[in-house]
């Protein structure tokens, strides 16, 4: 496998930011509520962690080991605060339905995660990718996770979609069935933990199988207990 | 050895954080003007609604007016509306502290006889998918306010349906439509008996900034 493979499948399954590191959890779990609203975080999250990721491999010889940590940050925090600002100025419809996930941001470990894992590590094109598969990882898990509480809660799927894609999005808007009282639960953040421990449990499950596919089923011996009890 | 290094580093650290700052503070001075701009575009496009361009022939961003409400720590700010040197209405921001998770800020609209013209919320932090049906943008139960009026002192009809009033309440939110209902009815209530305070001259200019 290539070094770029490699990444890609670290990024989306192997390594996913959400389900095994499981960084990040602060903005996933409060806004993950309805799909556009995940894809929201999920798009900006991308954004930064490429940016992020390319300055800190770019600067990265210049910075001793000892202090990296203060300077990612400082890199990662100035990185978001001049995006807030650039769209706020200059793409306020984009801002206004993206900005209240921007400073969510800057609490998302998986960016100060990637930059001293990854990015700080390696030279820029590979730091580049690893944003983006890590970003479109946590994207994917994002958009489940917002689909199925969306689902459960309020029977909809892509509600709001075009605060976030523009006016044709609002055809988008899936009526799956009507909801007469709303499952709180499902939209509160409990649900989003529940969910959450769902979705991981369903990948340790997929995990294991592959695992026990790949050992291929021998016939090994049963251990015999010498022990006595 | 260790000194030495400790030097190198600090400088460096500092030589980061000076850039970091300078990005971000000169981000800041260039795109300021344009933010205000964006804002004050936003303002004047929700007073457009509630306030339709034919009833008045001022300029509703620059009628921006200060007045101190009864038992109110901070000034509240007033839109006025003129048509011909005659008062047609007025839009006044408040806040309802008693919203589900926070204050809502909201824009009510009155005209000179007393009756809601329209009520847009200008900020909330209710609950997505159930308190945030105030926005227009989610559901258009906010409408449910205009042409009514307050009739005398506590009015009974003012409250959610659930506690006997005549607006709806949402399924599994009945606190955020009930602060809305009640921060809407001390501001018609309050315009309604003071015209003469609302549309007087004497109210100072607000500061030029709106962060709204």
């Amino acid at each position: 496998m290539s070094e770029y493979q490699q990444l890609a499948k670290q990024g989306l399954w192997s390594n996913n930011p959400a389900l095994v590191q499981l960084l990040g959890l602060c903005p996933l779990l409060a806004v993950t509520s309805t799909v556009t609203n995940a894809l929201g975080l999920g798009l900006a999250t991308l954004a930064v962690l490429m940016g992020s990721n390319l300055i800190v491999s770019l600067v990265r010889q210049w910075v001793p080991d000892e202090i990296r940590i203060p300077v990612f940050v400082m890199v990662i925090a100035a990185l978001v605060t001049v995006i807030q600002l650039l769209m706020n100025a200059y793409v306020y419809g984009l801002y206004q339905a993206l900005g209240i996930f921007i400073p969510l941001i800057v609490t998302n470990c998986a960016i100060i995660g990637r930059a001293e894992a990854y990015a700080s590590k390696n030279p820029w094109q590979t730091s580049l990718f690893d944003g983006f598969a890590m970003g479109l990882g946590f994207t994917c898990v994002l958009v489940l996770l917002g689909a199925i509480r969306e689902i459960l809660g309020n029977g909809t799927l892509f509600a709001g979609a075009e605060l976030l894609l523009g006016p044709w999005a609002a055809s988008l808007k899936i009526e799956l069935f009507q909801i007469d009282y709303p499952l709180l639960l499902a939209i509160l953040p409990p649900g989003a933990f529940i969910t959450m421990g769902f979705i991981i449990a369903a990948k340790n499950v997929i995990d294991k199988r592959q695992k026990m596919h790949a050992e291929q089923p021998q016939k090994s011996v049963e251990r015999a207990r010498v022990t006595a009890q | 050895m260790t000194l030495s290094n400790m030097r190198k580093n600090g400088l460096i650290l500092a030589l980061f954080a000076v850039i970091a700052t300078a990005l971000v503070v000169g981000t800041e001075k260039l795109t300021a003007s344009q933010i205000e701009r964006q804002a004050q575009q936003q303002l004047l496009s929700t007073l457009n609604q509630i306030i339709p361009p034919a009833r008045h022939d001022n300029d509703l961003y620059q009628s921006c007016r200060l007045l101190t409400l009864p038992q109110a720590q901070q000034p509240s700010t007033l839109y006025r509306a003129w048509l011909a040197q005659k008062p047609q209405a007025v839009a006044m921001q408040v806040t309802a502290p008693n919203g589900y998770s926070g204050a809502i800020r909201l824009l009510v609209a009155v005209d000179n006889s007393g009756y809601v013209m329209g009520v847009r919320v200008l900020e909330h932090k209710e609950t997505p998918g159930l308190g945030d049906k105030i926005e227009t943008r989610k559901s258009d139960w906010i409408n449910e306010f205009n042409g009514k009026t307050v009739k005398g002192a506590d009015d009974d009809r003012w409250a959610v349906k659930r506690d006997g009033g005549m607006f709806d309440q949402f399924t599994g939110a009945t606190i955020t439509p009930r602060a809305v209902v009640g921060a809407v009815e001390r501001a018609v209530e309050f315009i309604k008996a003071n015209p003469e305070k609302v549309y007087s001259d004497n109210l100072p200019h607000c500061q030029e900034q709106h962060h709204e």
